[in-house]
């Protein structure tokens, strides 16, 4: 009947505007492409070349961008704590770049307490960072918590990728 | 004889199904009790309503809802026409009542409805076919514009449910909800509102920015989410008629989710994240005065009013994982209130006040329950892969809940479930959906 039309063109009509409206994390962001062990390949185009030690691409592939954490957890492995390290002297060796730190969750638990999660990861990074010695205002946080997975599958082979922090580059000395 | 008969039939139905109870004494009005009790939906008929002028298809289509509403609750189950003995000629013709206690229609709604240009109006009488009366307070006259044909529709079902349960209706109500679309690693996200059933869907945002958790007003008129258009997720405040939205809390280095209205709308709690330490605080909406309400290192969110505004229900992972508490509306440490195994979260206060509603997570499962607010009497409703974020009903008899499938192609759908745990159903939407939060009553 009419009504129903009219509701369809509505949505129709939104559903067009909202396709020219990626959100920063759609494709072509940040997120999603990079880092060992991304989904869908790795695209490093702009990011400068990897064999550039002073490059986003370097940064991300050799030095690693970003550290799991176990269920529930916020604290930093070994393995983790040696990446981080490296992002750290990276950091303070190319001054001209600030970062931000994502805070991810798996799929295993409510939206509102993996926000928190996600944050608290997040900060548990930016605190080791800022012991190593990089400046905080070149470092900030934010928590996607379960909205950004970058694995799909609903196992631990796939729960384990996405409960992470990558640390993000961008040019900038400050955030 | 009958009446033997039929509880007879009764006892057999009884084995499989759980939840009302029809008292069937000839002489009492019809009446069903929810509650854990069980047996057979009440039979009704609802002829199609008369045309009194220029209704054309709204007259069946209102009967349609009406019946939908009804039987939907899992309470009512309607007469098919062929069944008829004798039809509704006119709404003040004279009912033959024998001829519907024949069928064994426990109550007849009979309608009607005219439309002038844009305004329509719908009358009803819902009668007691064993005493062939009407019942009382149950024949009424709503008009407005035929745009608000369905709302009419809710109203008439709304009363009738009303009358034989004795409990709040809810069907005129609407529900906001997320709206999804994409891939599981990409997901856009945007803010819709559709009536409760399913039908009516409006868009409030564009798909720019992940929204989360809306929320609704205690009058309706405004909506609370989070947000992240300003590239961090921020509580944000939606006037649901201009669309108008304004972010809440501007403290650089933080970030707030979690949000929900105080019962006299004018108190927001929240969760505010700072240096990866998560609280709850409470912004006064007219002074713009802030105050915090926990002070733990632990994960503390999901704040919840009672209804009298007294107490906050909200969850804490302070004991190593997610449990929930109750504490003073002006803050404090809180009381433990959820006991059992497993993680708790999203609890929601019910507007009844007798219950609160949460997930729980164990053995690799999520459930929908409820607990007394003291916890004890704790009963799980529903169980998958991924069930969560429950929201009331505005009679407090009814939630609903997201429901996400696993896997590279899980999706989420919007269901709804009693609170005794049965009539467990999909709400239909155009496509994958999340998040409901269930609006008040409509005026």
């Amino acid at each position: 009947m009419t009504l129903a039309v009219k509701s369809l063109l509505v949505v129709a009509s939104l559903a067009l505007a909202a396709c020219n409206n990626p959100d920063r994390y759609g494709a072509g962001g940040p997120g999603g492409a990079g880092g060992p062990g991304g989904a869908g390949g790795i695209d490093t185009t702009g990011l400068g070349d990897p064999n550039n030690p002073t490059s986003i691409a370097y940064f991300n592939q050799r030095v690693g961008d970003r550290v799991l954490f176990a269920v529930d957890q916020s604290t930093i492995s070994p393995e983790g704590r040696a990446v981080l390290t490296a992002q750290a002297q990276w950091l303070m060796t190319n001054t001209g770049y600030a970062a931000i730190i994502e805070g991810h969750a798996d799929e295993q638990g409510t939206r509102e307490y993996n926000l928190a999660l996600g944050a608290r990861r997040a900060a548990a990074v930016q605190n080791f960072l800022i012991s190593q010695g990089v400046p905080a205002n070149r470092l900030r946080t934010i928590s996607y918590g379960k909205e950004r997975p970058i694995e799909v599958c609903s196992t631990e082979e796939c729960y384990m990728k996405n409960r992470r922090a990558v640390t993000v580059l961008s040019a900038g000395a400050g955030v | 004889m009958r009446a033997v008969l039929r509880t007879l039939l009764a006892l057999i139905v009884g084995l499989t199904l759980t939840g009302v109870t029809p008292v069937l004494a000839q002489n009492a009005p019809p009446r069903i009790v929810i509650g854990p009790g069980v047996i057979e939906p009440m039979p009704i008929a609802i002829p199609t309503f008369i045309d009194e002028g220029g209704a054309g298809e709204y007259a069946r289509e209102i009967g349609r809802v009406v019946q939908s509403d009804l039987e939907g609750t899992g309470f009512f189950r309607t007469i098919g026409e062929e069944a008829y003995i004798s039809r509704i000629t006119g709404f003040d013709a004279p009912v033959a009542f024998e001829d519907w206690k024949a069928i064994n229609a426990q109550v007849l709604i009979t309608g009607a409805v005219s439309v002038s240009g844009d305004r329509i109006t719908v009358k009803f009488r819902a009668y007691d076919v064993f005493n062939g009366q009407v019942m009382e307070g149950a024949a009424l006259q709503f008009a407005g514009t035929t745009q608000g044909w369905r709302r009419m529709a809710h109203k008439v079902a709304d009363v009738v449910y009303s009358k034989i349960t004795g409990e709040g209706g809810y069907f005129d109500s609407r529900v906001v909800f997320v709206s999804e679309s994409g891939p599981k690693n990409q997901r856009l996200k945007r803010l819709a509102v559709m009536d409760y059933d399913g039908a009516n869907v409006a868009y409030l945002t564009d798909s720019s920015a992940i929204v989360l958790a809306p929320r609704f007003s205690p009058s309706g008129d405004r909506i609370l989410y989070t947000s992240y258009e300003s590239g961090f997720p921020r509580i944000t405040l939606l006037d649901v008629a201009s669309l108008a939205r304004q972010s809440l809390d501007e403290q650089p280095g933080t970030m707030t989710f979690a949000p929900r209205f105080s019962p006299d709308g004018g108190t927001v709690v929240f969760s505010l994240e700072r240096g990866g330490n998560t609280d709850i605080y409470a912004l006064n909406l007219s002074s713009g005065g802030l105050s915090q309400l926990t002070n733990a290192p632990s994960i503390e969110t999901a704040p919840s009013f009672s209804p009298d505004g007294s107490q906050i229900v909200f969850e804490s992972d302070r004991t190593g994982s997610p449990q929930i508490y109750v504490m003073p509306a002006s803050g404090g440490e809180g009381t433990r209130i959820s006991g059992g195994a497993g993680r708790y979260g999203t609890p929601v206060w019910s507007p009844r006040g007798d219950l609160i509603a949460f997930t729980k997570q164990n053995e690799g499962r999520f459930h929908i329950g409820v607990m007394r607010t003291d916890g004890s009497e704790e009963r799980l409703l529903t169980a998958s892969f991924l069930d969560e974020g429950p929201t009331w009903a505005p009679n407090g008899r009814v939630l609903m809940f997201t429901r996400e499938t696993s896997g590279a192609g899980g999706q989420a759908t919007l269901w709804s479930v009693d609170i005794t745990g049965r009539n467990l159903k999909q709400i239909p939407t155009e496509g994958p959906a999340s998040d409901p939060a269930w609006s008040p009553l409509l005026p």
